[in-house]
């Protein structure tokens, strides 16, 4: 029996949700109509009438604003003109199922089988069906995870998705024996393998060997072990690669191996802990802490829906600090999204797009959602507009974890247990690994909609809670996450030495009626695999269900070097751990660097009044006030942060890196910072990499960082590897990685790639520009002595820490009068470095009073952020500020963006000692604190060229995103 | 030996500022232990044996139907005549953020009369974002855990259902007569504050609330977030003249009062 339950606030209550709703429908352009929002829950199970009286009455409203109705015979009478009324699909995760069986049961309610919730919009306004349409698909819904109740008063009979258990089934068996190499390719394609035709031979040949043919399940296994996703066969396999097409080629084996690995090895730096074998890179951190960081994307679900990709890429990102050695606890976030500008009319979109703002939104609440829920502070990220993002959104989830020493070595002994936590299995996200490796097209949203999930981050934080108690006790030799790939990716690493026998059939199953081979290879969030000596099994299970997480012994690690899998006692899979691992063909890919020709920026004529620029340059989406998103993160729960994202005495200027303590009560902590700068990636790879090395060290410099103890990872987002000119800059890029890495000294320790990244429409594929994010953690000895952007107090002198060069090329300068222009900014590695540490030796000496790196609308942008972060004006010399170039004009060098330069303020008594530290650098005194309002840069003649008031420049900064 | 202040800090699925209450509670000298609801229940710990009782913030089962709903359930169903034995024994219960909500929605708070249900709410914020935001805060009233608290302190708020509601006018009446009111939102200089000064439009600015007794305390502010100076959001333009910040003190009474009143 299921009943329907609607619960309605009472008249006169304000309903904020309805009003947001509101404003979202009149941003489509339509008159804001009055909307009311009811929630509605449907209850099957032995339930009686009084019981659903308490249900609602105890459980499900608020008595104080809410009133509830059940058991309606006709729809209600709203008055509303109409009522449309959005359910999940059947198979996605409602979230508030569990908790409100939950609840129903803590009632002494026993009979609670399943609940389904639903969103009833009851819309007041003038709307066509067409219009109603629009709004229910832009506003109201996202089809891949949701569908509109043709009528509510209709009640199901049931609500489950439970089909009959699986007892009786046959073992699916792929005919590859006889198969020639056009139905190779053809299995590959039906079964959504992605395996190209060399790989389809290999695997033909290895069951030939066996003398049988493939199970599903067994091919399905070596798909996912050999996806780009999994396997890196693009950064680890072979490159010929030219820089033109008549070059000989430089064969490049492994570009990983050469590039990125090759940097940390050779600087052999003894706090790099565990680099690149582990889900995270580790760095030393205290006598008894490690600290671990990862960041990861998830493109190609938050292309599709933006909130749930989201929201499963940080679930996932955090599980990956969870499966780091032993386990890690995380203690911060840090997130980067690369969107098309949300002006961008719905014309412009590749069909099957959904619009940036919808994305934007999407993905952030995504963000939102599961890192305040796991009570992980979201304390760092950057947000990058550039048009050739509207087919492909980039999201990039960061995760910082603390372990104590010695707990980052797992390692999985012959005879340990297979033991799942965490969320039960059902068939979510099937299909996530291979699909993340193949391109978008406007088919996508139908063929992968199993790949896209919502995430149940409360699931998580049980799971967090659970595992740090069991990893105190020390009763597990090795874990990792279930990410892309399930069981199989996560039981096919940790058995590569030991071999596994599974008993898929012990896998708890969110409803009855899975495949096997659909438990193996779902992607259910939230769940992590152990290895657990069986002697300790016993108190294992008994951590976990104390926090009422779900642990289930799926079979052992037992030493066949086998992969064998079971259902229902009959096995449907036998697979040699070394053929799965090892036996990859291969590959090489051609690939082709050619120097794009570009046109020279055209300067304007010289203007002596650049206030105007300012003012763009503020409001450039890039460079603009993040404020609206930042504060919808918790960035302060567990009570570490330091210096926050945003500081000033009205708590809104932009901080660089962000600083937490590793512990509360200890004076160690981490900066945390990402660089990223698509536009100078248009105009060279590898001095977009060089760059975006020298972005995120300096944020780290200018809070109080040491260049000694920074390390790095990489992300490349890049488009089809399988083309030579998309693969040749991805190398060119690998290598200003290395170059910057060596120079600086400061290794990888971890890094991910996301290829594909291209939008297939009509034939033409649109590529994103090759992108990398550069994200660094630096360790800060003394949180205490670090130092903030804002200017503090008038009188103290202005410095300019740095020389700056006519590199317009990629600026925002040039971006708002629509150039990208050819100059890009470099990087002069030994005069950086000597910089950094200077600046170090100032800050540790108490010498500066604030300090901001100069990055995205170059000079300009930090003296006018610093002035109006602080409340204080400003005077400025230009005249003085050190410079290298051809054309010195007052545009140049405000707005170039120049790498390794700063702005310091500095008190009168401290002056001194800063040019001593100084000595032979590039730093000059360019200007004065002031207490007025007034921000004035004087230009090369001595004549002001900027002259605003810095009320009025923040709130061109601030209102873009507000 | 000097007996210790001992404090239970609550927590289940979804609690996440145990840690950060507990380390408070802890640097100022009281014994804490973190417990799971289930081991109350279970009976493996027994509430009689503390002093202090915190509910932490958090998004205790996701926050699910409504925030802190399931779990205030499970203490007025499951351990209210042992929550009621400890308010009659003197002592003390602070809930913070989460914990408010908890206390009010299993009518602890504003608990004029015990018994009469819920008679106040924390609702959907008036902006229908969680925000995280540094307020000002008005202290008055006749709580234990605000004595000599400064006129005026700062502390952060982080929620999207803090928008305190009395279930009737009466109630509101009643609780600023009783002096049950403890903090406000104001603005930077203690006038009447708007948004985002008031940042989720609660009614009567009001931001925290004792009971009659004055031993019970709800606030959606987080002090234990700005427990040490260095959690101030501007603490780089400030002369530290404490390690600790505006926060500390709220937590310094509660240890301070079971030391006077209860531990002899």
């Amino acid at each position: 029996m299921i009943w329907r339950v609607e619960v309605r606030q009472k008249d006169g209550v304000l309903d904020p949700i309805g009003a947001s709703v509101a404003r979202d429908i009149c941003e489509l352009g339509f008159d804001a109509p009055d909307v009311r929002v009811v929630w509605v829950y449907l209850l099957e199970g032995d339930i009686s009438r009084e019981e659903i009286k308490r249900i609602a009455g105890e459980l499900l409203i608020d008595p104080v604003v809410e009133e509830y109705s059940f058991d309606l015979k006709r729809p209600p009478q709203s008055g509303s003109r109409h009522v449309i009324e959005i359910a999940y699909n059947l198979g996605v995760m409602d979230p508030v199922e569990a908790s409100t069986i939950k609840g129903i049961r803590d009632l002494g309610i026993m009979g609670v089988k399943a609940v389904r919730t639903a969103r009833q919009y009851h819309i007041d306004g003038q709307f066509s069906d067409k219009e109603l349409g629009l709004i229910t698909n832009r506003v109201l819904m996202n089809k891949l995870v949701q569908q509109v109740v043709g009528d509510p008063s209709h009640i199901p009979a049931s609500l489950g998705l439970s089909g009959p258990p699986v007892s009786k089934f046959d073992v699916l068996v792929v005919d590859l024996a006889a198969a020639k190499d056009r139905r190779l390719m053809e299995i590959s394609k039906a079964g959504q393998l992605y395996l190209n035709l060399d790989e389809m031979r290999a695997i033909r040949k290895y069951f030939k060997k066996e003398g049988r043919n493939p199970t599903d399940v067994e091919l399905e296994t070596i798909a996912q072990t050999w996806s780009e996703h999994c396997r890196h066969k693009t950064f680890r396999g072979t490159i010929r690669y030219r820089e033109s097409k008549t070059a000989r080629p430089r064969i490049i084996r492994s570009l990983f191996k050469t590039t990125i690995a090759a940097a940390t090895s050779k600087l052999n730096k003894k706090w790099c802990v565990s680099v690149f074998h582990d889900n995270a890179g580790i760095i030393s951190f205290d006598k008894d802490y490690n600290v671990c960081f990862k960041v990861e994307t998830h493109n190609h679900p938050s292309a599709l829906e933006p909130f749930g990709g989201a929201n499963t890429g940080v679930g996932g990102v955090i599980r990956d600090i969870l499966g780091t050695g032993l386990a890690a606890k995380p203690l911060c976030n840090t997130d980067v999204f690369c969107f098309a500008p949300p002006e961008t009319p719905a014309a412009d979109l590749p069909k099957g797009a959904l619009h940036p703002k919808r994305v934007m939104k999407g993905v952030v609440s995504g963000v939102r959602d599961y890192g305040n829920k796991m009570g992980i502070p979201t304390v760092n990220g950057a947000i990058v507009y550039d048009k050739h993002f509207a087919g492909n959104p980039l999201v990039f989830c960061g995760n910082v974890g603390i372990i104590p020493r010695g707990k980052e070595i797992k390692r999985v002994r012959q005879g340990d247990l297979v033991v799942a936590v965490g969320g039960r299995t059902g068939r979510d996200g099937i299909h996530g690994a291979t699909f993340s490796s193949g391109e978008l097209t406007s088919a996508s949203e139908t063929v992968s909609s199993g790949a896209v999930q919502i995430g149940n981050p409360i699931e998580e934080k049980k799971v967090l809670d659970a595992l740090l108690k069991a990893r105190q006790a020390g009763l597990y030799s090795a874990i990792t996450d279930c990410g892309a790939g399930g069981f199989s990716s996560a039981v096919g690493e940790m058995g590569e030495k030991t071999g596994a026998r599974i008993d898929l059939d012990r896998a708890p199953l969110k409803y009855q009626g899975l495949k096997y081979h659909e438990i193996w290879i779902s992607e259910s969030q939230e769940r992590m695999v152990m290895a657990v000596p069986p002697e300790n099994i016993e108190r294992l299970l008994k951590i976990f269900e104390a926090e009422n997480v779900e642990a289930a012994v799926l079979g052992e690690f037992d030493g066949s070097g086998r992969l064998q899998l079971f259902f229902h006692g009959q096995q449907v899979a036998d697979l040699d751990m070394s053929f799965l691992h090892d036996g990859l063909p291969q590959i090489v890919k051609e690939a082709l660097y050619q120097k794009t020709a570009l046109k020279k920026e055209k300067l304007p004529r010289r203007s002596l009044d650049l206030t105007p620029e300012l003012c763009a340059a503020l409001g450039h989406y890039n460079v603009a006030s993040k404020e609206s998103v930042i504060r919808i993160y918790d960035h302060e729960v567990q009570g570490t942060s330091v210096v926050k994202p945003l500081v000033g005495p009205c708590t809104d200027g932009p901080s660089d890196a962000a600083v937490i303590r590793g512990r509360l009560g200890h004076p160690q902590g981490v900066a945390v910072a990402n660089g990223i700068n698509v536009r100078f990636g248009m105009i060279d790879p590898f001095w977009m990499a060089a760059s975006c090395v020298d972005e995120a060290i300096r944020q780290i410099i200018a809070v109080g960082g040491s260049l000694d103890r920074i390390a790095l990872l990489d992300n490349f987002c890049w488009g089809n590897p399988d083309k030579p000119d998309r693969l040749g800059s991805l190398v060119r890029c690998a290598q200003g990685c290395y170059k910057a890495a060596m120079s600086f000294g400061t290794p990888f320790i971890s890094g991910k790639d996301s290829l594909y990244n291209e939008y297939t429409h009509k034939g033409k594929s649109l590529a994103i520009p090759g992108t990398i994010l550069i994200s660094a953690i630096g360790h800060i000895d003394d949180v205490g002595r670090c130092v903030t952007m804002d200017f503090k107090k008038a009188g103290n002198s202005i410095y300019a820490v740095g020389t700056t060069a006519d590199d317009l090329g990629g600026s925002i300068y040039l971006e708002n009068s629509g150039q990208l222009g050819s100059c890009v900014p470099k990087v002069d590695f030994k005069t950086a470095s000597r910089i950094y540490r200077a600046l170090e030796r100032a800050t540790k000496a108490g010498l500066l009073a604030s300090l901001h790196d100069c990055s995205e609308g170059g000079l300009a942008v930090a003296l006018a952020e610093m002035a109006f972060a602080g409340g204080l004006g400003a005077t400025v010399l230009l005249e003085r500020v050190p410079y290298k170039g051809k054309q010195r004009r007052e545009d140049v060098v405000l707005f170039s963006e120049s790498n390794s330069r700063f702005i310091a303020e500095v008190p009168g008594s401290q002056e001194k000692a800063l040019a001593k530290i100084f000595k032979g650098l590039p730093l000059a005194k360019i200007g004065t604190v002031e207490a007025g309002p007034e921000f004035i840069v004087y230009g090369l003649k001595d004549k002001p060229v900027i002259n605003a008031r810095i009320d009025e420049l923040k709130e061109v900064w601030k209102s873009p995103l507000r | 030996m000097i007996p210790n202040v001992k404090v239970i800090i609550i927590r289940t699925a979804g609690t996440n500022c145990n840690e950060e209450t507990s380390f408070a509670f802890r640097s100022l000298g009281a014994s804490v232990e973190e417990v799971h609801i289930k081991a109350l229940i279970d009976g493996a710990r027994f509430l009689r044996d503390y002093h202090i009782l915190a509910l932490p913030g958090g998004f205790s089962y996701g926050d699910d139907i409504a925030s802190g709903r399931i779990l205030a359930n499970e203490l007025r169903l499951k351990l209210l005549e042992d929550i009621r034995q400890f308010i009659r024994e003197g002592k003390l219960i602070i809930g913070i953020c989460n914990g408010f909500q908890i206390l009010t929605k299993a009518g602890i708070l504003p608990g004029l009369e015990l018994n009469s249900g819920q008679e106040a709410t924390l609702f959907y914020n008036d902006s229908a974002k969680f925000e995280d935001r540094w307020v000002h805060l008005k202290v008055e009233g006749r709580c234990v855990w605000t004595r000599s608290l400064p006129q005026q302190i700062y502390l952060p708020v982080a929620h999207g259902e803090g928008k305190f509601i009395p279930r009737d006018r009466q109630v509101l009446e009643t609780l600023a007569a009783n002096g049950q009111i403890a903090l406000r939102y104001c603005s930077a200089d203690g006038g009447r504050p708007s948004y985002p000064d008031n940042p989720n439009g609660s009614m009567e600015n009001i931001a925290g609330l004792c009971d009659t007794t004055g031993r019970i305390l709800g606030l959606m502010p987080h002090p234990e977030r700005h427990f040490l100076f260095e959690q101030h959001p501007f603490w780089t333009r400030l002369a530290k003249k404490s390690p600790f910040g505006d926060g500390a003190k709220i937590f310094e009474n509660g240890i301070n009062y079971v030391k006077e009143n209860l531990l002899h």
